[in-house]
């Protein structure tokens, strides 16, 4: 063993910041309309997501949500539109996009899988079907697979989110075809969705097992 | 027993206004609104309706708590839903969005709020994009909007998708979350009865809850309080999950055996294996065993709470005999970790400490000191923070250290011999040997 003290990568010898602040900058004020482009598409979601509370500021999440739509990821370009259209400096409106889980503040792909990894899915394997969606989609820049934390849907466990539509229960050799879907467009696995399955409570309780 | 919630609930078109009101949707509204708000409000009360969310509070004295006077007051419903092992408010939004709406505007009316919101966590696309379409369908018919069947009662209700964070589920969190802020819990009091949404006084309550009220409305509180037990009145969704041969969601009058519904309605463990242990109210709720002292208990609010645990969201979780206590035991502090706002430290840190010591339990780093340590880590998170999410881990992880101590030993010592360590079991005293002291 070595008598060098383990330092991270930011040099200290404690964890901190995951990114480091620029100190030399200027902190950012609200931009500029002038000098801040903003597409029109987007501006106008903003604005009529602004409309509909008594306070501007509540539309922080549904005008970031768009800004994501728009630009793929809430990107720092993507957060000074936001700002600049809602009057908000773009250090508070990072603050709000770091928070949650569904705002990516780094690139990601074109689609978004979440894998639910929670108590009930990994009870059904969900540990495992994440790996091997993590492996088959490994490669392709258009897909971002994710474990996430639990999405509702503990009665198809194990599931997946793909873009907002809620599969399961996933089988390890559907995989392939899930990718497939995803990757060509399609909607992922048609006959696993939960939008088309029936309430447990009104089946048949002699019927067949639906786990 | 007759549905009430679930009645006919797979109906094709039951999310559409047409088919809701040919089925007498929207009838109980107009009966409400010709009577005084002071008489919806005593059917509340009479009913015993118990808060469907998690902390089961009366929600008919939740509104009566609201100040009376002239100011704008708010009603949030909360269908955040991200309660691991819950998924009931989904099945009502996404198969019967008018009856949610129809339960927003009468107990609006109870309440004396104009402004409605819905907090739908941002993962339920399919749901939020329902109920925006719902609404929509509500306003051109005259039931939300500017005087509302004529009467003087006028509503707004607007669908606030979230973005992905349990917290938000917590209701300061959510109403911070509503604002446009980081969702971080507030100090209570003051409470959002009397300052909530934009400092103004709040009703806040769970999409089953408010789903509720049309049937208390169209039986008579009394009427509805005969459902179910005493102090638990009603019916239930309780959503079953892990490994249960038929997961879902199923309604049931408060009361019933918890076997019955564990083995009964959802088929109990697959291939014949045994219950090990189960959360009987959502993976916050601390844990109760498979035997049959615990299964026998009858599944309501009071009996739950008798047996040191909770009724919680109605989230049953069942865990069989083939899977580690430790690894669920992983699971639950894994999620309450990442989940953790940040804001109070006993919360922010054990929850932290926690997961570090079970990962060293499946390591094989672990001494069965560590399991004490883990319970006095989650002693000093209890009560100690802003909201119950630190609680919310500490609950169930210490609970399962409790009753499962034998499995964890076992487990810690299984785990060490596979990683090459010498056993961490004290040995067993050797007896003093008079005038052997050197």
């Amino acid at each position: 063993m070595s008598n060098e003290v383990r330092r991270f990568s930011h040099g200290s010898r404690v964890p901190g910041w995951d990114d480091a602040v620029d100190l030399t900058k200027e902190p950012a004020s609200v931009p500029d309309p002038a000098t801040t482009p903003v597409p029109d598409e987007l501006r106008a979601e903003i604005e009529a997501a602004m409309a509909k509370y008594p306070d501007r500021r509540s539309a922080a999440l549904p005008a970031l949500a768009a800004a994501q739509r728009h630009h793929g990821w809430c990107s720092p370009e993507a957060i000074e539109q936001v700002a600049c259209v809602m009057r908000l400096t773009p250090a508070y409106l990072t603050a709000v996009a770091t928070f949650y889980d569904m705002f990516d503040t780094q690139p990601v792909g074109r689609h978004r899988v979440y894998v639910c990894t929670n108590i009930s899915c990994s009870l059904r394997g969900a540990d495992e079907l994440c790996e091997r969606i993590e492996q088959a989609a490994a490669g392709d820049p258009d897909i971002s697979v994710r474990h996430f934390e639990c999405l509702g849907a503990c009665d198809i466990a194990p599931m997946a989110s793909v873009d907002g539509v809620y599969v399961g229960p996933i089988e390890l050799d559907e995989v392939d075809e899930l990718i497939d879907d995803i990757r060509n467009g399609r909607p992922p696995l048609p006959r696993k969705q939960l939008r088309l399955r029936p309430t447990a409570d009104s089946l048949p309780l002699d019927g067949k097992d639906n786990g | 027993m007759e549905k009430l919630l679930f009645k006919d609930i797979d109906e094709p078109g039951l999310n559409t206004i047409d088919v809701y009101r040919r089925r007498g949707g929207y009838e109980r509204l107009r009966k409400a609104l010709a009577m005084p708000r002071e008489a919806v409000l005593n059917e509340l009360l009479a009913s015993g309706l118990r808060g469907r969310g998690g902390a089961g509070f009366a929600m008919g004295k939740k509104v009566s708590f609201l100040p009376k006077g002239a100011m704008d007051v708010y009603l949030c419903c909360n269908a955040d839903e991200s309660e691991p092992g819950t998924f009931k408010d989904r099945e009502i939004m996404q198969k019967n969005p008018h009856l949610l709406i129809e339960g927003i505007i009468i107990a609006a009316y109870a309440a004396g709020a104009n402004k409605a919101f819905i907090y739908i966590r941002g993962e339920y696309v399919l749901q939020a994009d329902i109920l925006d379409a719902a609404i929509a369908e509500a306003y051109a018919a005259g039931f939300l909007g500017e005087n509302i069947l004529g009467s003087d009662h006028s509503l707004s209700l607007v669908v606030h998708r979230g973005a992905g964070a349990y917290i938000c589920g917590e209701e300061t969190a959510l109403l911070d979350s509503l604002e446009g802020k980081r969702g971080n819990p507030r100090l209570k009091p003051p409470f959002p009865a009397n300052q909530g949404l934009y400092q103004g006084p709040t009703l806040i309550n769970n999409v089953e809850t408010l789903s509720t009220v049309p049937f208390i409305i169209e039986m008579g509180g009394e009427e509805y309080a005969k459902l179910g037990v005493e102090n638990s009145t009603g019916t239930k969704l309780v959503s079953i999950s892990g490994h249960v041969k038929r997961p879902g969601n199923y309604e049931i009058e408060l009361g019933m055996r918890s076997r019955d519904i564990i083995y009964g309605l959802a088929g109990g463990p697959p291939d014949g294996r045994k219950v090990k242990l189960w959360f009987p109210g959502g993976s916050s709720s601390p844990v109760l065993t498979g035997s049959d002292e615990d299964l026998d208990l009858p599944y309501d609010f009071d009996t739950m709470a008798k047996a040191g645990t909770m009724l919680g969201s109605g989230a049953i979780i069942v865990v069989d005999d083939s899977t580690s206590v430790v690894e669920v035991a992983y699971k639950t502090a894994y999620f309450y970790r990442h989940e953790s706002c940040g804001k109070c430290t006993p919360c922010r840190e054990g929850t932290n400490w926690t997961l570090k010591m079970l990962d060293r339990i499946r390591k094989g780093e672990a001494t069965p000191m560590d399991l004490d340590i883990i319970a006095s880590v989650c002693e000093n998170i209890m009560g100690h923070c802003l909201c119950v999410l630190g609680d919310a881990m500490a609950m169930p992880v210490s609970s399962m250290v409790k009753k499962f101590r034998a499995e964890f030993e076992e487990e810690i010592e299984r785990r060490r011999q596979e990683a090459d360590l010498a056993s961490a079991m004290p040995e067993p005293e050797l007896p003093l040997i008079q005038g052997a002291v050197a």
